[in-house]
Parts: structure tokens; sequence; C-alpha cells
């Protein structure tokens, strides 16, 4: 299937000079050779980022910003002082910035391994979806399949595109916004993410208008959206809404050991946004992703976030309330398997008065799985009648699992409202022989015991997300008892 | 026609395997029986129950549980409670999240082959009628399995799962305690209804009264890890009136 209407794929293709390499071996756990079209050679230089931005034709400003975006990356330390240190184990000189997947790959469905094609199936991935994952197609024909909701968005005047074609027709809408929320220096990953990012979804809703549909399903699984160093901008206007769900609940047999995204909300007056994330990494994948929303008076921002897989994922999605009445709220679970370490956690910054954030993350941990909260809610002294609401709860699977909670709750001056509540639960071997000696699996007990974990949470999602993530926790069980 | 033999088990804790807990029993449970078994606490009667199933804690250093002349031991948990044993615990877990709906959805669900998929309609059409059956409020189909419940309402879900998963041997580990008298009943009218050639039954219980409900074919008096004497029901009636002092002596290895 070679449909690919997105125009600048066939300007790169044009301007495509490096030859076709297959990818190492040892880069991923899954890997087979797959001919792309460009790639900017591994390691990361000046050279590199001038690279991406010739192929992707951008305007001088966007690599000047590439370029300061590259010294600050260069220059910051790795934040090794509070995070894990296993942060040190990413080489970056050998890692590709840049792939384009333009062209066909050489391999076919009979090659894909079988557990592979097992877990597609488990997870009723459909089978045009599959064969992308797998690689055995370089695209999935998401225009025909999907073009319905993109012409109905449309017809409201809401923008949906990819960032980079974006980048290129609505400018001065992504320049307003772009690297505000999320400043370059921010931390280490997001400078990086800002001197080579690539992909990720631009979108913008018109003042008053209330998207109905979640938008999901156009980016859900095209190349672009699998880039590593995604960068994700979503604009709603006074008065607007709109629900956007990004992921995939497949794994992703991803050849890169980074991933890398940024995402920025922006929020104006009375604007609600929702952003609902579930994300299946390969146990080799470092995911370290920074996510923050600028809500305005009045306006709302939701983060639903969960994690699943990846060897480290760092991401702490927050809410800037900057304007009076602002509501922030962040919903996580991650769940970390052997071998695997969750650092999730949300951060509320109140910069309005009245203005209210609410989190709950329910973190599991597996065998030698390891799951950390890292909170962090500011509200300054100067400000009146703001409230926080935060609620963190663990279950452990077995001894061995690990957890932590670190919540930074800094609220100065009196006259605001703050709660904070925490649990660690065990899932108990009485539990699981009670749910053994009705007939279930030792694997089916302990997928129900965790789908049980977060319920609650889970009945919030949309149907097909929750259902596709009872599934996939059911998969992470049936692996962890072996 | 089913069979459970208990043949000369003995059972310690899986950490001290030299210590015995149950000391010998022999006992065997043909479809169609209640046996009820009777004994002071502390003499190992749950110990047996839950070695029967299976439970991790408990290791059986010698002796053998056939279900229909198989032996058990090898088996997981999961898999003699899908053969056909049921056991109603003295203290039934709670599972935080799990409706009773669902869980006993996924407990029906796990005992159809590969690719069978349950007939929604069906299984609440019986859920339903087993609850009415049992006088258990429909609401509870949706509150979380044992989950705050009340000693009586946990007992009495208890055996809605067995009404449920439909067991060839059932092991009730004192299913009558902590219930009111009207709900003694209610279970008990349960137990009957579910009674038959189909059911096996292995009732453990301090409590005569209950006997008058559900009357055993056989009574078994469990001391120290053994069962020192055997009877019919009038073996309960006696116990009532005299007392465990009454067969402390007696160390006659037990009749089935
Ligand atoms: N998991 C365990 N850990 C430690 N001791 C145990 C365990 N299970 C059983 N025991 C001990 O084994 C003995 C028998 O216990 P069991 O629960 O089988 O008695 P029972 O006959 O069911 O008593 P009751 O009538 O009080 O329910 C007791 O002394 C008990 O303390
Ligand atoms: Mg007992």
């Amino acid at each position: 299937m070679q449909t690919s209407t997105q125009p600048e794929i066939f300007a790169e293709q044009e301007a495509a000079q490096a030859a076709a390499i297959g990818i190492d071996q040892s880069l991923g756990d899954f890997t087979y050779d797959v001919k792309y079209d460009y790639d900017a050679g591994s390691g990361l230089t000046e050279n590199t980022v001038r690279y991406i931005s010739a192929v992707k034709k951008e305007a001088p400003w966007i690599l000047d910003f590439r370029l300061n975006a590259l010294k600050t990356f260069l220059a910051k330390p790795l934040p090794t002082h509070w995070a894990t240190k296993d942060l040190e184990n990413i080489n970056f000189d050998k890692i590709r910035y840049y792939l384009a997947q333009g062209q066909k790959p050489k391999r076919t469905w009979d090659e894909v391994p079988e557990d592979i094609k097992k877990t597609f199936e488990r997870l009723g991935v459909p089978e045009q979806e599959r064969k992308f994952l797998a690689g055995v197609e370089a695209q999935f024909d998401s225009e025909a399949a999907y073009s319905n909701i993109k012409d109905i968005v449309a017809k409201q005047g809401v923008i949906f595109m990819n960032s980079t074609q974006a980048l290129r027709e609505h400018p001065e809408l992504f320049r307003k916004w772009f690297g505000k929320v999320i400043p370059t220096s921010d931390n280490k990953f997001s400078a990086l993410n800002s001197a080579v990012f690539s992909g990720g979804s631009f979108i913008y809703v018109p003042p008053g208008v209330k998207v109905a549909q979640p938008l999901q399903a156009y980016f859900r699984i095209n190349a672009e959206n699998f880039g590593q160093f995604e960068r994700t901008l979503i604009i709603c206007d006074e008065g607007s809404e709109v629900t956007y769900m990004e992921g995939c609940t497949a794994p992703k047999f991803s050849t890169s050991t980074l991933h890398s995204a940024v995402v920025e909300l922006v929020a104006l007056k009375g604007a609600k946004i929702q952003y609902i994330t579930v994300q299946n990494w390969a146990p080799n994948v470092y995911n370290l992703v920074t996510k923050r929303g600028l809500a305005l008076e009045d306006a709302e921002i939701k983060w639903i976030d969960c994690n699943i897989g990846s060897r480290l994922t760092m991401k702490y999605p927050g809410v800037v309330l900057k304007g009076r009445r602002a509501r922030g709220e962040v919903i996580s679970i991650a769940l970390a398997n052997d071998g695997q370490h969750q650092d999730t956690g949300a951060k509320m910054i109140h910069a309005a008065d009245e203005t209210t954030s609410t989190i709950v993350s329910k973190s599991i941990s597996v065998g030698e799985g390891r799951a950390t909260y890292r909170g962090q809610v500011h509200i300054p002294k100067h400000l009146r009648g703001c409230k926080n609401n935060t609620e963190c709860d663990a279950l452990l699977i077995n001894t061995n699992s690990r957890t932590d909670t670190y919540p930074a709750i800094t609220v100065r001056g009196d006259k605001h409202a703050t709660q904070h509540e925490a649990s660690v639960s065990k899932v108990s071997e009485e539990m699981i022989f009670y749910m053994q000696q009705r007939g279930l699996t030792e694997a089916q007990a302990m997928s129900l015991a965790v789908n049980g974990f977060i319920n609650d949470l889970a009945s919030q999602f949309p149907m097909e997300y929750s259902v596709e993530l009872k599934r996939l926790i059911e998969l992470e069980m049936e692996g962890s008892v072996g | 026609m089913h069979t459970l033999e208990i043949r000369d088990l003995v059972v310690a804790l899986t950490e001290t395997p030299d210590k015995p807990i149950v000391k010998g029993v022999s006992l065997t449970i043909k479809s169609g029986e209640v046996h009820a078994v009777m004994g002071p606490n502390g003499t190992g009667k749950s110990t047996l129950s839950k070695a029967i199933a299976g439970h991790p804690d408990y290791t059986i250093t010698s002796g053998d549980v056939f279900l229909d002349g198989k032996s058990v031991l090898e088996m997981e948990p999961d898999e003699r409670a899908r053969a056909g044993i049921f056991l109603a615990f003295q203290y039934p877990s709670e599972i935080p999240g799990v409706s009773i709906a669902n869980f006993l959805r996924a407990a029906v669900q796990a005992r159809l082959g590969e690719g069978e998929d349950l007939d929604a309609v069906a299984y609440y059409k019986n859920l339903y009628a087993k609850m009415d059956m049992l006088k258990i409020d429909r609401k509870f189909t949706s509150r979380a399995v044992n989950e705050g419940f009340s000693g009586g309402e946990k007992k009495r879900c208890e055996i809605l799962q067995m009404a449920m998963l439909e067991p060839s041997f059932a092991l009730m580990d004192e299913t009558d305690s902590g219930l009111d008298i009207d709900a003694l009943k209610i279970v008990a009218e349960g137990v009957n209804q579910l009674r038959g050639p189909k059911l096996g039954v292995l009732l453990i219980t301090h409590y005569q009264r209950l006997l008058n409900h559900i009357v055993p074919d056989y009574v078994h008096v469990m001391y120290d890890g053994r069962i020192v004497k055997s009877g019919d029901k009038n073996l309960a009636i006696e116990l009532e009136a005299k007392g465990y002092d009454w067969v402390k002596d007696i160390a006659v290895p037990a009749m089935s």
C-alpha cells in the first residue's frame, strides 16, 4: 500500500540522498532489514540538525530554533541528581535521529515472528494495521479509513494535520505558541526534541467549536506518528472543545531505543482539552516525554495517561493554570513489569486565583518492576482560593516490586485547600488462590486484580480504549507468570 | 457418578514440612453424598480442605487425593477447580474493583473450551435466578467481590458462586458461621437445592443445628489432625450432648 498524500513525503523522497541502510540488529528487540529512504545517520551534530531541516525544507527560523535547541541539549546535564542513573546508559551517538519511512520494506508477512502475530491477534489489531506495525507495509492507508473524520472537522474550521505540514501551511499560528508552554530549556529531553523533532500532530480549533468526536484515528496509525521525536501542538481557541487520543496499544516494535516527544496544549479562555494516551512500549525503549498544557481563564485541561512497557518512562504531564478559575487534571496509570521502571507523575502550577487541580495516579509494579510517582503542585502565596487534590495508589504484585512516591506539594499562604492521599496495597497470595480456586489461571487472576485496581479510572476512558487496556494487562500478566 | 478419595493424607505447612497438621486422613465422598466434618478449633479441618484445593501454604507430605481415580496433586489450584472441586472459604478474600458479575463471568468463561464464547444473556439469566434463590439483592452483581460485605453476605456469596459454577464436589468450610437464623435457612435451602446425584459435599461445621437443615449422610469427628470417629447424623447429636472430651481418647482410624 503506497498511498502518501502528504506532500512533504514526496518532497522528501526527491530530496533523499542517503542510501538505503538496513537497521542495526542490536538496536531493537524486533528488527529485520528495513530499507529507509533517508536517514540522518547516527549520532547528533549540527550537521544532523541541518540535514533534518533541509530534508523538511523548513523556513530559516525553524532551523535557528533547532540549532539553538541543540546547544541547550548539549549544555544540559542528565537529570541524574534526582532521576535514575539508568539515563546514563543512553548512547546518544548510536541513535538515529531521523528516519523517514517512504519506501516499501522488503519483508513479508511470512517473515514476521509467530509470537508477534499472536500478540496482534490477541489485541484485536485490525489486519491492515498489523502489517504496518510489523513493518511489512510502509504505510497504513489512514486517508481512506479516516478521511470521514477529517472532512467533518474541516467543515467546522478545525485544522488537523501533522506538525511538519502545519509548520509550512500555518506558520503564524504555529509559531505563536510553539515552545511557549514547554520552553526548549525545560529539560534535557525537551531540548533534544526541539533540535530533532519530526512528526506529531497539529490541531487548531476555532472559537466556540466543539469537536464532537475524539480526534484520534487519523493519526493513530501512520508513519510519521511512529517517530521517535514527535512534536504535538494543540490550540483550542476561546470556548472550544476537543478530545485527542494518541498512541496505540499494540506494542511498537520500534527499532529505536529512545523516544522523546514534546506535547504542548493551549486552552484559551473557556476552552476544554482532553488528551488521552495509551502506550505500550517494547522493553528496551527509553520513553522520555514532556507534556504540558496552558489553561487560561475558565479553561480546562485533562490528561489521561497510561504507560505500559518500556525500559524507563519518565513522564509528568502538567498544567499551568494561568487564568482565573482554570482547571487541570491528570489521571495516570502506569504498569511496571520485570526490568521496567515507570517514573511518572504530574505537575500542577497554579498561577491565578481560584484555580483547581486534581491528580489521580495509580501504579502497578510486577516482579522486579519499579514504579515511582513524582508530583509537583505549586501554589504561590499571593494567590487565593486555589484547590488541589492528589491521590496516588500503588499496587504491588510481589514482594520484589518497588514503589516510591515523591509528592511535592508546595502551598504558600493559607487561603487554599489541598488534600493528599496515598495508599500501597498488595495482591496477596490469598487473593490469587481465591481466584484460582474459582477456575482462573494465575495470570488471569492477576490481571483481574490489576483491572480491579484501576477500574474506577479505566471506566472514564473511551470504551475501546478501556477494552484495549484490559487486554494489554492480560498480556502483561501472562508474560509475568511465565 | 464421581468419586473424591482422600487417602492417608498428611498435610504440613510448606515452611515446616516435618510438623504435620493433618496426620493421616482417609475419606471417600461419592456424588450425591453429604459428609459432615466436625471437630474442635485448630484440629486441621480448614487445612484439610485447603490442601485438597491446592493452597500453596500447605504441602502434602504423604498420601494422595484422587478425583475419579486420578491424583490431583500435580494439578494447579485452578485446574482442580475446573475439574470440579469447589472450596467455599471459611474466610473469603476481597477483590477490590472486581464486581461479582465480572468475577463469576470470568470463572464461567474459564470453564468453556477454547474459542467458545460465553452467552451473556443466558449467563445473566442464570445469575439472577441463582441470586433470587439465595435471596441476594440484584444490586450485589455490581459490588466488588466480598469488599465491605458483612460476614453473612460473604458466606452467601460463596454459595452463589458454588451455584453458578456447578462443581462435582463442594468443600464447605464453616459456611454457616456468621449467618443469622434466617440466612442460615436460606443458605441451607440453597445447598439442598444443589444437592443431588451430581454433587458430593464435605461440610465442615461446628454446629449441629446446620445439620438439621442439611441432613448429612455421614458425620466424621476430627481431632488433632485425624478422623477419630465416623457415623451417621446421630453422631452429631451425640457429640452435641457429650462434647469433644468424649472423642478425645478414641484413636480409631476413620471408616469411610
Ligand atoms: N497458614 C498457616 N500458618 C500457620 N499456622 C497454620 C496455618 N494454617 C493452619 N495453621 C495451624 O494449623 C492448625 C490447624 O488449623 P486449621 O485452620 O486447619 O484448623 P480448623 O480445624 O479449621 O480450626 P477452626 O475450627 O478454628 O476453623 C492450627 O493450629 C493453625 O494455627
Ligand atoms: Mg477452620
